[in-house]
């Protein structure tokens, strides 16, 4: 036929044009072209072995269909058996673009390190410091899913990052709020992407008492919160986070959200003012949106031995969908740094001071709350 | 008094067992040593070079007698046992822990020459629960006070330690708290648990493990014979392992399953014989347990040899991986996908 000036452009190669029984000469020479070179591959791997089939990891899946796109020649009307599967050419390719797509060019030498970590994580060949942090898996798994999640879906702004010391202990101290602990996961990540330090929160006792929750606590750097443990993670230089509502905090209702609790007994003041390190007020808000806390079973509470059962307008109703938090926007703001080293020794055997210093920090957090507030213009934007 | 440190007369307690055997015999071929005195309540096995053994019972106040006589200046408490394995059951135990303790100690006063006394002890003290704090200082105690079994003992025998001091103001004690003790030839239920070719672990919780090798068991107590300071110290090897991760250095299989199951198993199997497992292991393979060491480095003056992972790492030597599959599926892979060429040459991390 004598339209040579249409080329298939938008039909991707396919023979496109007219009934689609006979392709047109165009789509033909495309075709033809495209074919030849695929010919030695195809018929030598119809049967896949099996070990070849597992190879290709998780990270092909989504990246087979810029293959068949790319690479792959003008669809075969051929009938394969359904049983056949996919050949493994068509895997090894697929797994290759995958590792171009997650590693770059470069991708055999990145290949080999991630298979290296993979195979030191296996035989237990790393390193933990002595509260059980693995400072590996926080980064590459914990902090690396929390930080889509806080950039994406909460679009946490961070203020003030300045104010935590580059190095040295220093005690970070926040308010608390969410009905499930999310603030401190969002917290941890957002420090470790402004400043590089990891943040070592403090946890309650029921974090240490609980399955699954207590080893992922550990390692990803949290200790309980004990006089003896943030002492010893101050003195050792660490930047310490605290929550000193703790359960008071994020199990309030909706009702009173943004207005701090009582700050515990004190116990983090007393800590810092023993190892002479700076505190650092935190300011979270939006937090507090993520799960409206509406209603509570404490019978079923205590039944089960935690605080609370939360009730939201979408949990337990709509199950796991539910636990789906409200894109809230969060503001993080890192206030001035509290000196504790002026005082004099002994100061932290003074409950007086100690009661005004906890003051002092709960009334710097709750006037930032109000002031992130009157600055953020709705609950969602 | 004898006051030539060469002619010093050690008396060592427990040497019946491996440990306590090897420990005397390593005593005994000290030159700064003059004698070493073995006591047990049934002969060692195996050799015992330049000690001399005598069979006597240290809940009998026998004990007091062989101080005297052989003018015994230094004594070794090893015989503070974690189970009763061959000696019978939990009362023996009992027995042979609290009241062989008394007596030694009661023996100990009344011999003015006895102007050193060190005890063996363990860091099982501080139990292991979910309150504990990360490191314990020789300052703290555990936050539920044992109620039974190989804590208990401990804590008894400590607490009659210290009361032995305070009566004999001019006796040095040296309490020393061991972590678990590891090593190719060690028996302890920790070593038993770590042979089983499965092993079950605490679904959801993962402990946190110091080891001291048993060459600075040995080392830490001549140590302490040699230098004598008064107090309670730590001793430990350095760092931490965790339970997982150790059981992925040793390529064995483990089966997570919930607390309770773990310790109706653990109970099975020391009725079956095939492990040695004791009920207070449960707690610690749960939550795990880690001990500060800093006083042992600047008071008493002792280096480890071995760190907590060298130790564990020169126990699994002889033991056959019994896994590691998983292991060796990504080295095929990675010979496969990158070539030989490329295999070690990631430097991540």
């Amino acid at each position: 036929m004598g339209d040579a000036e249409i080329i298939p452009i938008g039909t991707r190669g396919r023979p496109g044009r007219g009934t689609g029984t006979q392709p047109s000469s165009a789509a033909r020479n495309l075709a033809g072209g495209a074919r030849p070179k695929r010919k030695p591959a195809a018929p030598a791997t119809e049967a896949p072995a099996a070990p070849e089939q597992q190879k290709p990891t998780e990270a092909d899946a989504p990246a087979e269909v810029p293959v068949a796109d790319l690479e792959r020649g003008p669809v075969t009307t051929r009938e394969r058996h359904p049983l056949r599967g996919i050949p493994t050419s068509d895997w090894l390719a697929a797994f290759q673009h995958a590792a171009r797509e997650v590693f770059g060019e470069n991708w055999e030498p990145q290949l080999a390190a991630f298979l290296a970590f993979l195979r030191r994580r296996v035989t237990g060949d790393y390193v933990v410091d002595e509260y059980g942090f693995d400072a590996e898996i926080t980064e590459r798994f914990l902090i690396a899913a929390v930080r889509p999640i806080a950039e994406k879906w909460f679009r946490v702004e961070v203020i003030g990052a300045e104010n935590i010391p580059a190095e040295g202990g220093a005690l970070v101290v926040s308010n608390h709020s969410g009905t499930i602990p999310v603030d401190g996961l969002v917290t941890l990540a957002a420090i470790h992407d402004h400043t590089g330090r990891h943040l070592r929160p403090l946890g309650a006792d029921l974090v240490f008492r609980m399955p699954v929750v207590s080893a992922l606590a550990r390692k990803s750097g949290a200790t309980l919160a004990c006089n003896e443990d943030a002492e010893r993670m101050l003195n050792g230089g660490e930047l310490v986070g605290v929550w000193p509502e703790g359960f008071k905090g994020i199990g309030k209702p909706y009702s009173d959200r943004y207005k701090l609790q009582r700050f515990g007994r004190g116990g983090f003041v007393s800590a810092a003012l023993r190892t002479g390190v700076p505190i650092i007020p935190l300011s979270v808000v939006g937090a507090e949106e993520i799960y409206p806390l509406v209603g509570n079973i404490p019978t079923l509470a205590r039944l089960l031995g935690v605080p609370y059962i939360p009730i939201t307008p979408f949990f337990p109703w709509l199950g796991p969908l539910g636990l789906v938090p409200l894109p809230s926007k969060w503001l993080l703001e890192f206030g001035e740094p509290i000196r504790t080293d002026e005082y004099e020794q002994g100061a932290a055997d003074d409950p007086m001071l100690v009661f005004d210093v906890t003051d002092q920090v709960r009334e710097t957090i709750q006037q930032t709350l109000y002031s992130l507030l009157m600055k953020r213009r709705s609950v969602f934007r | 008094m004898v006051s030539d440190r060469s002619g010093r007369v050690v008396l060592v307690t427990g040497v019946s067992r491996d440990l306590g055997r090897r420990f005397a015999r390593s005593l005994a071929a000290d030159p700064e040593v003059g004698r070493v005195i073995g006591v047990d309540v049934v002969p060692p096995r195996g050799d015992i070079g330049d000690m001399s053994f005598v069979r006597a019972d240290i809940r009998t106040p026998v004990i007091a007698k062989v101080i005297a006589k052989e003018d015994v200046d230094t004594v070794v408490h090893m015989s503070v046992i974690a189970t009763p394995g061959s000696a019978g059951g939990r009362s023996t135990m009992k027995e042979l822990n609290v009241i062989g303790t008394m007596q030694l100690l009661a023996a100990c006063q009344k011999s003015p020459r006895v102007e050193h006394l060190i005890v063996k002890s363990s860091t099982t003290v501080y139990g292991a629960s979910s309150r504990d704090p990360a490191m314990f200082t020789e300052d703290m105690g555990p936050r539920r006070a044992p109620r039974e079994g190989y804590a208990k003992d401990v804590a008894e025998v400590e607490s009659y330690v210290r009361g032995f001091a305070r009566r004999r103001p001019d006796c040095r004690v040296t309490m020393l708290r061991c972590a678990n003790v590891i090593g190719p030839h060690v028996t302890s239920p920790i070593t038993s648990y770590f042979r089983l070719p499965v092993i079950p672990r605490v679904l959801g919780f993962d402990a946190r493990l110091q080891f001291l090798h048993q060459n600075d068991l040995f080392a830490v107590l001549q140590h302490a014979v040699r230098h004598p300071v008064p107090g309670t110290f730590n001793v430990a090897g350095d760092g931490i392992l965790m339970l997982s991760q150790a059981i992925r250095r040793m390529q064995r299989p483990s089966v997570p399953m919930p607390g309770f199951a773990v310790g109706s198993l653990g109970s099975a199997l020391r009725s079956a014989r095939v492990a040695d497992f004791s009920p207070e292991q449960l707690a610690f393979l749960t939550y795990g347990r880690g001990v500060d060491t800093t006083r042992m480095r600047t008071e008493l003056g002792f280096e480890p040899a071995f760190t907590t992972e060298q130790a564990f790492a020169d126990f699994i030597s002889l033991l056959p991986p019994t896994g590691g599959y998983t292991d060796r599926m990504l080295a095929a892979l990675e010979q496969q996908l990158v070539g030989p060429a490329m295999v070690g040459g990631g430097e991540r991390g």
